[in-house]
């Protein structure tokens, strides 16, 4: 690891004035991914504004209903809370769909939305990427693409965010707060990750100087029709190539709303509303969700390597909405799927 | 920056409380806690396998908290409890997990063996595995290339169900 200058800030204005004051420095909350990528000499900060110290770490319950999770609450902290676990249980099963207990315990909630790709070009500073280095070109198109994009890619990236956590948080149209030199301001979940377009360095919508100060959700309808399905090529602690964040509110019979979220696909947790919004109305069966799951996947393109992905996720997506709709959500510990 | 200069880069102050006992350190941001116990510390018990959070053998205990040491900068850690394997048991005194790996003959090479049991502890006290399927899952932080997975899981167990066994015990008296 390269020497960097450090800081502990002791509060939020502490950690902006930090940032002001060197802006190629980092934040470090939990470290589980930056403290790794400056081994690797893919992130080289000159400086560290460390947050750990700003109280950041409650889950306060909202008037409306909602729940607002502060960035700095652990993914175990969250995967565990009553609140979350009865109200939000995809959020729970997505959580704990990913990394290790020790992992989960040191990563925070703020710092899984900023995680980098694992794309294996991007952690090896000998090839080429647009996203560690723009401009280099990208080792992955043509090379080995195993886990990468079938989705929102661009000739510059195919790397794919990867969150499960994020997974779940897109299905639920969480917002995140983020505060920086120009105040405070929120950001719908949709709106938060980018497609890498022509600047695949840049991974969020976030601006210069701005810190996420917590998560919200909102009140949902889908504590009892949810599942997070998630496929990889080993049944514990490896990235997803495919997962599905599925959430359903149902009355007799009928789609009253549906959400899917797909992890794995591409460089942001995989949504499209409009397209959710059609099938309102329609009935919950398999031929619905195989509808949707060809609607979502439509503009769907392998790079070879990785074209296996596409019949995967249409036939995730239907089985993640048939648990959803059985009220029988993929467990993370029996990795049977059902 | 050449390792001259680097060493005269400032060090931070951190108060660390390691198996009980208290530390006033001053040191680099960018010593993780894994270097700092095995470096200025000299407890070799925990192990440095990948040093990239992905095989579990540098798990220690932070607040009673597993986490991989190795993605920690000890100077983010300013105030906390660290608990090592050498903090759990000693060979005349041996924490219970310990003795049950003994016992179920749960290792072979012993690299992996100390992050194994220091995970193995904090998973008990979680509470959240109850099977031996959970256990299973819920150690897969903790990897071990000789593969005696069928005795760690073996030991865990057993501890789990005599902790069980006290606990009704317990309630019925």
């Amino acid at each position: 690891m390269r020497p960097f200058s450090y800081t502990r800030a002791e509060t939020l204005g502490d950690a902006m004035a930090a940032l002001a004051a060197n802006p190629t420095a980092r934040v470090l909350a939990g470290g589980t991914n930056l403290i790794d990528l400056m081994k690797y000499d893919v992130e080289r900060p000159a400086a560290i504004v460390d947050i750990n110290r700003l109280p950041l770490k409650e889950i306060e319950e909202l008037p409306d209903g909602g729940l607002r999770i502060g960035a700095l609450v652990s993914n175990a902290a969250l995967a565990y809370h009553p609140a979350v676990t009865e109200r939000y249980p995809l959020l729970a099963s997505a959580i704990l769909a990913g990394a290790s207990p020790q992992l989960r315990n040191a990563a925070t909630t703020g710092g899984n939305l900023l995680q980098r790709t694992r794309c294996y070009y991007f952690y090896d500073p000998s090839t080429p990427c647009n996203k560690r280095e723009p401009g280099s070109g990208c080792g992955a198109i043509g090379g080995v693409n195993r886990i990468h994009a079938i989705l929102g890619a661009s000739e510059h990236c195919i790397a794919t965010h990867p969150s499960d956590m994020c997974v779940a948080l897109a299905a639920l149209a969480a917002i995140v707060e983020v505060e920086g030199p120009d105040g405070r301001r929120d950001i719908p979940f949709a709106d938060f990750h980018r497609l890498p377009g022509d600047h695949p360095e840049r991974d969020n919508t976030m601006r210069q100087g701005e810190i996420i100060t917590a998560v919200r959700l909102e009140c949902n309808h889908f504590a009892r029709h949810h599942s997070y399905l998630k496929l990889r090529d080993r049944l514990s602690y490896a990235f997803a190539l495919v997962s599905v964040a599925a959430a359903l509110d149902v009355k007799d019979g009928m789609i009253v709303d549906i959400r899917v979220a797909l992890g794995g696909v591409a460089h942001k947790p995989w949504r499209d509303s409009l397209a959710e919004a059609e099938f309102a109305g329609q009935p919950a069966t398999e031929e619905t969700f195989a509808a949707l799951a060809d609607r979502l996947l439509a503009g769907a393109e392998g790079q070879g390597d990785n074209d296996f992905k596409i019949p995967m996720a249409r036939k995730a997506i239907v089985r993640a909405l048939k648990q959803a709709a059985a009220g029988t959500p993929q467990v993370q510990s029996d990795k049977r799927i059902r | 920056m050449d390792i001259a200069t680097a060493h005269a880069q400032p060090k931070t102050r951190v108060a660390l409380t390691i198996n009980g006992h208290r530390h006033d350190l001053e040191i680099h941001p960018w010593v993780t806690l894994l270097d700092l116990l095995r470096g200025p510390m000299q407890l070799n018990g925990t192990k440095k396998g990948c040093d990239h959070g992905q095989c579990g053998a540098c798990t220690v205990l932070i607040d009673g908290e597993r986490i991989n040491s190795c993605l920690k900068l000890a100077v983010t850690l300013d105030g906390t409890n660290v608990t090592t394997i050498e903090g759990l048991g000693t060979p005349d005194e041996m924490h219970p997990v310990q003795k049950a790996f003994v016992e179920h003959d749960a290792y072979q090479c012993g690299y992996c063996t100390p992050g194994q049991i220091c995970s193995a502890v904090a998973l008990l006290r979680e509470g959240y595995a109850r099977s031996r399927e959970e256990i299973r899952e819920m150690m897969s932080g903790n990897l071990c290339r000789c593969g005696a997975y069928t005795n760690i899981a073996d030991a865990i167990q057993d501890v789990m169900e005599q902790e069980v066994k006290v606990g009704m015990r317990e309630a019925a008296e």
